[in-house]
């Protein structure tokens, strides 16, 4: 076999090459980390596209206070293992402070009132790019994303009125208060992500592997049994094998019935999957133009 | 090894990437093409499918309305029209697809640009009822223009002209007119009668069409191979970012992180670093913490030189011998993306790859009426979805191919230094 480079993928040479592109044109960049897969896949990505120098900025984590345990054990251990920065700031702080008010009844979830926590932290620190994980194939407003993607001073996307990205040259010129949300992944899909955990062998959260859980259901989707998800009294506690396949905070992601215990069966199941992944992601049920709304609002 | 793991193997040997620009005029059916695409292939999840399958109900169609499928935005699901580039993506066992789906109205050059100068493969489309119109011609000179290697003519609605092969012949036959007229001749075309609404010729061969015995429109991008989509040219190395660890492990490390543009590269290569024109030879390639040989076209690597010399970002690394041009003027064919005009006088950014020097718009020589009518106008300013030709001069050189010899190294941005919008794209002469 010729020793050539040749067979690395055309995807990890354009995220690589966009890691670089942030690193050379802003002043202060963050990777948005969510301790879920997509984030976890951004954080090797970065390790590769800087070597043998360490990622050249930190990582933040918005804490809504609901996680799932594996996830903020995971985060800590990565960061430390690979000598990074962590930053995080806390949804509940937010609370405190008055500033956003906590949503009540059956389907309240802290997943929206990140936004007001991000935007503070992004002001606080004065970051000029955020790179987060969100790939065009998620959803039907992210297929319009740019990989750099300005926002306002206030954190608002219009999306009406994005920049035509040429090529791969990318314009990350702004004003002082502007910021840009990188997307190093936009052309990463789900089967994409798994793929490359698997042949990275990435480590990533037990959670999204099979395993027993206490659950209930509710409009025919899997919800975890947890102090931090409102359920009804007439909502019946199940114990099932369950593995989840995006990971937000417990209010807001579903899990799936699954018995892939293993990454392979894992990238197996998703093949074979006909539901979209972000089929369970309760947030986006509310409406249609659920994530467009959030997103014109500054969300990430 | 067990199956799984087997299967898991060929699935990451895969991620071949293949982009698709689509061009079509409103009501060509563009939509619903790629939704067709899509739903032959398997590719749309019962979820999606059931939210087409409600909506088209809502709307009292008799047919399913793929056209849903990529509709994204709120203003475009209420006026049913796309507004913007979308990026739809479907997978075979063979390979990946990203479509650009981009408008056919109002910034219908804008996006057509922008969504082909990413895609190695575009699909124009015609409506069998009206045949080659002005339109077409636009989508075919910009597909031109940007040099796409692959070019598929969907002729689309056969069904509502009774799948009818003097009707096929016929706008078969205007367009082969249009292709005499293109710059760029060695562009491969393939043509394809199909009915996306019905499903003939997209992902399974027609029943209604015996007298076409060519490929469905997904044969063709399947065949499509990597080597057809992409002009060879010399090797161009811009330096995106400096790596300088500083470790006690790696004390003297002083790595050139880019993409390798054109051709490949090779340890020991005799290289030249522009501007200072310094000679160095080059020792290392790596990916990550690995050793390559050679860094292979496109491929993201950082590189290490014999001599200590100083590079920084915008600096170019090419082979000893083959020389690009090194100038402070150029002209260029401009396709301007604005409301605000250009003008001559005017200054703006050029970001030429990873490179960014100041511009001022010395001449515009003409504007080219982007249909083959021949017609080029003097003007005084372009505006949204002119293209011309245009003189700029630098506050100092950059270095340069031209277009038709080097795709990455041809082409350049114009950003506006009050806005910093991106307001143009330029292929240079």
């Amino acid at each position: 076999m010729k020793n050539d480079t040749s067979h690395i993928n055309a995807l990890e040479n354009e995220a690589i090459y966009i890691f670089r592109e942030v690193a050379a044109q802003f002043e202060k960049p963050v990777l948005l980390f969510s301790g879920g897969k997509d984030s976890i896949t951004l954080v090797r990505l970065a390790q590769k596209a800087f070597w043998p120098a360490k990622i050249p900025f930190p990582l933040m984590h918005i804490d809504t206070g609901h996680n799932f345990p594996e996830t903020i054990e995971f985060r800590d251990r990565l960061v430390e293992e690979l000598g990074l920065e962590l930053i995080v700031r806390k949804v509940q702080d937010s609370i405190d402070e008055g500033k956003v008010k906590e949503e009540s009844g059956r389907y309240s979830s802290r997943n929206a009132l990140q936004t007001t926590t991000l935007l503070d932290a992004i002001e606080e620190f004065k970051f000029d790019a955020c790179i987060g994980g969100a790939r065009r194939d998620e959803e039907k407003a992210r297929a319009k994303e740019r990989i750099f993607s300005v926002r306002d001073d206030f954190g608002q996307w219009d999306e009406k009125n994005q920049r035509p990205e040429l090529f791969d040259m990318l314009n990350g010129q702004i004003e002082l208060g502007q910021n840009v949300r990188v997307f190093p992944i936009s052309n990463w899909t789900e089967l994409d992500v798994w793929s490359y955990i698997a042949a990275e062998e990435i480590e990533i959260p037990s959670i999204y592997f099979a395993h027993m859980r206490k659950i209930f259901l509710r409009d025919g989707l899997i919800w975890s049994h947890s102090d931090y998800v409102y359920q009804e009294e007439d909502e019946e506690v199940l114990e099932r094998m369950v593995r989840f396949r995006t990971v937000g905070d417990m209010s807001c992601t579903a899990a799936v019935f699954s018995e892939a215990t293993d990454i392979a069966s894992v990238v197996q199941e998703i093949r074979d999957s006909t539901i979209s992944e972000r089929g369970a992601r309760i947030d986006d049920k509310r409406s249609e133009a659920a994530m467009e709304k959030r997103k014109q609002q500054g969300y990430f | 090894m067990s199956s799984t793991g087997f299967e898991l193997l060929t699935i990451i040997e895969k991620m071949d990437v293949l982009k698709i620009a689509t061009a079509g005029s409103v009501d060509d059916g563009k939509s619903t093409l790629i939704g067709r695409l899509l739903y032959d292939t398997k590719s749309l999840t019962t979820d999606k499918l059931e939210a087409i399958e409600k909506t088209s109900k809502q709307k009292g169609y008799d047919y399913l309305d793929f056209s849903l499928a990529t509709d994204g935005l709120v203003a475009e699901r209420e006026q049913g029209i796309t507004i913007d580039v979308a990026h739809i993506y479907f997978s075979t066992a063979k390979k990946s697809y990203i479509i650009a789906d981009t408008p056919g109205h109002v910034e219908y050059t804008r996006n057509m640009v922008t969504g082909a100068s990413t895609s190695q493969v575009a699909i124009i489309l015609i409506d069998a009822r009206k045949g080659v119109i002005e339109q077409t011609n636009r989508h075919f000179f910009i597909n031109n223009l940007l040099r796409i290697k692959d070019v598929v003519v969907a002729i689309n609605k056969m069904d509502l002209v009774d799948f009818s092969e003097e009707k096929y012949n016929a706008i078969k036959s205007d367009f082969e007119e249009l292709m005499g007229k293109r710059d760029y001749q060695e562009q491969k075309i393939t043509f394809i009668p199909v009915s996306a609404l019905k499903g003939d010729n997209v992902v399974n061969k027609s029943q209604n069409m015996p007298w076409y015995s060519g490929e469905t429109l997904l044969d063709h991008l399947e065949e499509v191979e990597r080597k057809d989509i992409y002009n060879v040219g010399t090797p161009r190395f811009p330096v995106q970012f400096v790596i300088r660890p500083k470790t006690e492990e790696h004390h003297d490390f002083r790595g050139f992180a880019g993409k390798v543009y054109g051709g490949e590269l090779n340890v020991g290569d005799e290289v030249v670093a522009l501007p200072s024109l310094t000679r160095s030879k080059i020792k290392d390639i790596y990916f990550y913490d690995k050793k390559f040989q050679t860094a292979s076209r496109r491929s993201s690597v950082t590189i290490t030189l014999e001599d200590e010399i100083n590079l920084s970002r915008g600096d170019m690394l090419v082979k000893a011998g083959d020389l690009p041009a090194i100038e402070k003027q150029f002209t260029a064919t401009i396709s301007w993306m604005d409301s605000q005009k250009l003008s001559p006088g005017n200054k703006y950014i050029v970001q030429h790859g990873v490179n960014k020097v100041l511009a001022k718009v010395d001449n515009i020589h003409h504007k080219i009426n982007p249909d083959y009518s021949g017609i080029d106008t003097e003007v005084d300013g372009l505006g949204m979805n002119d293209i011309a030709q245009v003189r700029f001069k630098l506050n100092k050189p950059i270095f340069f191919d031209k277009f038709k010899d080097h795709r990455t190294n041809g082409s350049f941005i114009l950003i506006d230094t009050q806005s910093n919008n991106t307001v143009g794209a330029g292929f240079i002469n």
